[in-house]
């Protein structure tokens, strides 16, 4: 089932494309109408930025700003109306779609299970853009989905079911999946909706190692403040459809501009090592007083 | 881990295929002229060498004219409905998907009626008619089922519900114009019944169209899998879903036709059997698939087995018998526990 370009890569290295380019978004943008004459209704405007190899790129924004329509983009499933997607070059919407699926992999929101399947088979579907026909599992194949599920710490969970696993422990799975594809782009979408908070930054630190130690590039769709402060190196600001801003978060971070877009009285300091602590200002009753 | 091997796939489907073959024998034996198991072993084995001897007359005729044809054809039907019902199953991500569900039998069956009414002289056409009524009706479902450009499942299988009984109400008009002699046989047929012999013409048609169809639809059968947990997982996985999609669609709609114009609309199948396999040997749809088509073919020769011997000599049509037979045992297996 494996292309012959796995087989000279350690397992769970991402495959050597040749190409170390990282992933540009140049005044992409993009219109969703419910016909080809009508009004747009929502439109995301030219939206700029680079990912590079080791890097954790966070989408930040409030509902419907335009971040999941910026990582379907990403993606290659829809077309920039305007502008371009690249990843080593090549632009992501115009690749074949087996050949997309080695090299970007995608985790949603949410990914349903309606029949009964074993994590461990679960993972294996990450090998599917390298198979032809019946797509039978070979050594190899097994032995990637394998060392995915170790590099998220998920190897004892490879023989369970999958709707008995834990909010935290099926999005392990997932990125497993995710892993044994040997994308060169990971792309997560609010990876961190239904996770507690310490299954959030588990989350949040195995990507950040991931992408240290295999070069994956990452980007995450999110609207989690503080965990975006903590662990993002670039931040892309949106609302409304409008990229606001593009930068490290303590470039982002600036009370006024996070008071505008997410409506809310914040605080933001200085934390350690540079990065910006952001907290919720409580709203005082006025009759308090 | 417990991935699909060759080895797991063929000794699914051998098990599977000695299953049915024991069904098939008991079906040739039981009936209203009971046949001795070991004298039909040698009389099958006698003319399969080429034997001097002819068998005598009458059991000749009830074995391979009579028993044998019905058999053959019970196969070709639980195997068409059983894979067309596992394949809308995956495709709509929905456990009660079933060419019935959908609506798709009642167009086979209007399409099958609409031929047998203006060509009642080409029986070779119902099959024809029984395409296009099917075709028409997962199009026009599928039209139903889209919200704002995307496919609902509930909402598709509401519109199948709703066409189902639209088209069910146009073919008891078309019935009440019918004569008195061809009505009854029209309502036999459409509980879903083997009795009514079919040409050898209709015979090969229906053999060449499940082997398409099955053969089609087990192409994708990888791609399905993914299918199932959505259709912008299964593109990110590199599934090229607009093909899977029509493949299948088209492929699932010829076997429900080829089923409904050989034997009327025989419900359960395509639910049930499924789910007994999934439940059995897993959701492996490359796996499902090959065990679904063997796994409907024993159902509708036991259960058409059952229609011809349990008020002998009267006989029941089989879908009353799946229909009876559907739903404890789909509750047994349910009890039983998911894998």
């Amino acid at each position: 089932m494996s292309a012959p370009e796995t087989s000279e890569q350690k397992l769970g290295e991402p495959p050597k494309h040749g190409r170390t380019e990282p992933l540009n978004v140049e005044q992409a943008s993009f219109a969703y109408s419910a016909s080809a004459r009508s009004t747009p209704t929502f439109t995301l405007a030219a939206t700029t930025f680079q990912a590079h190899e080791r890097e954790l790129v966070a989408i930040l924004g409030p509902n419907a700003s335009g971040k999941s329509t910026l990582l379907q983009l990403i993606a290659g499933t829809i077309a920039p109306l305007s502008g371009r997607v690249e990843l080593d070059g090549q632009e992501t919407s115009r690749l074949d779609p087996r050949i997309r699926a080695q090299r970007i992999a995608v985790v949603q929101q949410e990914s349903p299970v309606v029949f009964p399947a074993l994590a461990g088979d679960y993972v294996l579907q990450g090998r599917h853009p390298y198979g032809q026909g019946l797509r039978l599992a070979s050594k190899e194949d097994i032995a990637i989905a394998e060392n995915a599920l170790a590099q998220v710490g998920a190897q004892h969970l490879a023989g369970r079911r999958m709707a008995e696993l834990s909010g935290g422990e099926k999005q392990r799975v997932i990125l497993a999946r995710a892993l044994a594809q040997q994308p060169r782009l990971i792309l997560l979408d609010e990876p961190t909706l239904h996770l507690d908070i310490g299954a959030q930054v588990e989350l949040l630190e195995c990507l950040r190692e991931l992408a240290e130690e295999h070069r994956y590039a990452v980007v995450i769709v999110t609207h989690e403040l503080a965990l975006t402060a903590e662990f993002a190196d670039q931040v892309v600001l949106l609302q409304h459809g409008r990229c606001l801003r593009v930068g490290s978060p303590a470039a982002v971070y600036q009370r006024e501009l996070l008071e505008q877009v997410f409506e809310a009285p914040l605080d933001v300091e200085p934390g350690p090592a540079g990065r910006p602590r952001v907290n919720l200002r409580a709203r005082r009753r006025q009759d308090a007083t | 881990m417990r991935p699909l091997t060759l080895k797991r796939l063929l000794w699914t489907c051998g098990l599977l295929a000695v299953v049915l073959l024991g069904c098939v024998v008991l079906a040739l034996k039981l009936g209203a002229v009971p046949i001795s198991v070991t004298d039909l072993m040698w009389d099958l084995g006698r003319v399969a060498v080429g034997g001097s001897d002819p068998l005598p007359s009458e059991y000749s005729m009830i074995v391979f004219d009579l028993r044998l044809p019905r058999i053959l054809l019970g196969i070709l039907v639980g195997a068409s409905l059983s894979v067309a019902g596992a394949s809308f199953q995956a495709l709509l991500r929905n456990p009660l998907a079933d060419p019935f569900v959908l609506g798709v039998s009642s167009g086979a069956a209007l399409g099958s009626i609409l031929a047998m009414i203006v060509v009642p002289q080409l029986a070779l056409l119902t099959p024809l008619g029984a395409f296009l009524g099917a075709i028409a009706t997962i199009a026009a479902v599928y039209f139903l089922g889209r919200r704002e450009g995307q496919l609902d499942s509930s909402t598709l299988l509401l519109g199948g519900i709703i066409s189902a009984s639209f088209l069910s109400a146009i073919i008891m008009f078309l019935m009440t114009t019918l004569a008195g002699r061809d009505l009854r046989g029209m309502v036999f047929w459409l509980m879903g019944d083997l009795s009514t012999p079919v040409s050898a013409g209709l015979r090969w048609i229906l053999t060449v169209g499940l082997f398409a169809g099955v053969g089609a639809i087990y192409t994708t059968a990888a791609d399905l899998n993914l299918l199932l947990s959505g259709e912008r997982e299964a593109i990110h996985l590199g599934v090229d879903v607009t093909r899977v999609k029509l493949v299948v669609y088209v492929s699932a709609s010829l076997l429900t036709a080829l089923a409904v114009s050989a034997s009327g609309a025989i419900g359960y199948v395509g639910l049930l059997v499924p789910h007994a396999m999934r439940l059995l040997f897993g959701s492996d749809y490359r796996l499902l698939i090959p065990a679904s088509a063997l796994g409907g073919a024993i159902v509708i020769v036991l259960a058409d087995t059952l229609a011809r011997t349990i008020v002998a000599p009267t006989e029941l049509p089989v879908g009353a018998m799946t229909a009876m037979a559907g739903a404890p045992v789909f509750i047994y297996l349910l009890r039983r526990g998911t894998r």
